[in-house]
């Protein structure tokens, strides 16, 4: 077939685009993902038990603080690298401020507190659960990540399954934090933080096999 | 920046909100380019025109099924280049060829496009691929895209609704695009 037949075809009758398509396919994924996170955390771990004390509701809402920030910067990067052409590379590591602050938030935590209180605060009860959990209940986000990316086009595709995997970590432990009850910063920024970056770095291995178009 | 980087993005925003003839501008601008692109960069492995012009033709459907992942907020002719260099990377890591020498920052798209577009044809062959398409898809496209008739009369001559026929022609599209990236992957 000659070129020219085939933009001739292409470009008889062509049909506007939506230009708000794009967002408006990812959005729907990550609204998709956060609601089958938290109902995969709901029916399996279950709902902790203590919410209606003070303490429990503000780390609770420390951790949805934390997934929130990872959601919504990951998504705002994804919706670029989504597009062909290229982001700086600075610009892509500016998605690891969530991390690094609730990092630095425990880092505070840890420096008022006695040191034989350090242990508890940072492995908890169930930091094995945690980091085990965020991973597992992230699969079925990212699915729906990866499916709405597909149809963009990606062309790093290492970085773009990487944030996609980011996003779903953030999606996994806004649903695993109505569960876990383990209430400290420290124990957030490892094992909250710990588990986003697994799902980043199984999301840049997955990748480039899972969004090649 | 290219010079005429002003020129193709105002026919790519007009080509975005249906504008036909500057949808056909651009593409055969860019087919030139590409062209010149891909042959300059296979040559190198030995490859031949046709082989250029599959890459050519993969990536023109690319540009057509994913042409709303273009934002007018953007420059054009780094979305442009970074499809082509995708497809050429994908293209030369199925084929295990060392790519290593290949200087992926090469702004190569500005080679002139050599005048022989009408010698060379791609290992495709249009009726067959359609062929192998749905007949809802097929008859979409043919009436529409290669006949030339309205969406409207293609509804009326095929008893099928508006929306239905341009879902066909859509899906039959990205069905050719998947289609000729198979082949060209293989």
């Amino acid at each position: 077939m000659k070129t020219e037949e085939l933009i001739s075809v292409l470009s008889t009758n062509v049909e506007p685009i939506d230009r708000r398509q794009l967002s408006r396919e990812i959005i729907a994924a990550v609204v998709v993902g956060t609601v089958a996170a938290i109902g995969t955390a709901l029916i399996l771990p279950g709902m902790r038990a203590d919410l209606s004390t003070e303490y429990a509701l503000a780390y609770f809402c420390a951790k949805m603080i934390f997934a929130a920030a990872v959601i919504v910067v990951g998504t705002i990067y994804l919706l670029r690298l989504a597009r062909p052409g290229a982001v700086p590379q600075s610009r892509v590591l500016a998605v690891t401020w969530p991390p690094v602050a609730v990092g630095a938030f425990a880092a505070l935590s840890l420096i008022s507190a006695p040191l034989w209180h350090w242990h508890t605060m940072a492995m908890g009860d169930g930091w094995l659960e945690c980091l085990v959990s965020i991973p597992l209940i992230a699969v079925v986000p990212f699915v729906a990540v990866v499916l709405a990316v597909r149809r963009m086009a990606p062309t790093d595709l290492v970085r773009t399954g990487a944030l996609a995997g980011f996003v779903a970590g953030g999606m996994s432990a806004a649903g695993y934090a109505l569960h876990c009850t383990d209430d400290s910063l420290p124990f957030i920024a490892l094992w909250y933080g710990g588990a986003v970056l697994l799902c980043a770095l199984a999301g840049a291995l997955l990748g480039p096999r899972l969004l090649r178009w | 920046m290219q010079a005429d980087e002003p020129e193709l993005k105002t026919l790519m925003t007009a080509a975005q909100s249906g504008d036909a003839a500057a949808y056909r501008t651009l593409l055969n601008h860019l087919s030139g380019r590409l062209r010149g692109y891909y042959k300059s960069k296979l040559v190198r492995y030995g490859r031949s025109s046709a082989d250029a012009e599959d890459l050519v033709q993969d990536v023109i459907l690319a540009l057509h099924t994913r042409r709303h992942t273009y934002s007018t907020d953007e420059l054009f002719t780094p979305w442009v280049h970074a499809i082509a260099r995708y497809k050429l990377i994908d293209y030369l890591r199925r084929r295990n060829t060392g790519f290593a020498d290949m200087p992926l920052d090469s702004m190569a798209l500005e080679i002139e496009a050599h005048d022989d577009r009408n010698a060379v044809e791609s290992g495709y062959d249009l009726q067959r691929l359609l062929a192998k398409l749905p007949e809802k898809m097929q008859q979409a496209i043919r009436q529409v895209k290669i006949e030339g008739l309205s969406v409207a009369e293609a509804a009326v001559r095929s008893d099928m609704s508006e929306s239905a026929v341009k879902v066909s022609i859509h899906r039959g599209l990205k069905k050719l695009a998947d289609m000729i990236a198979d082949e060209v992957k293989s």
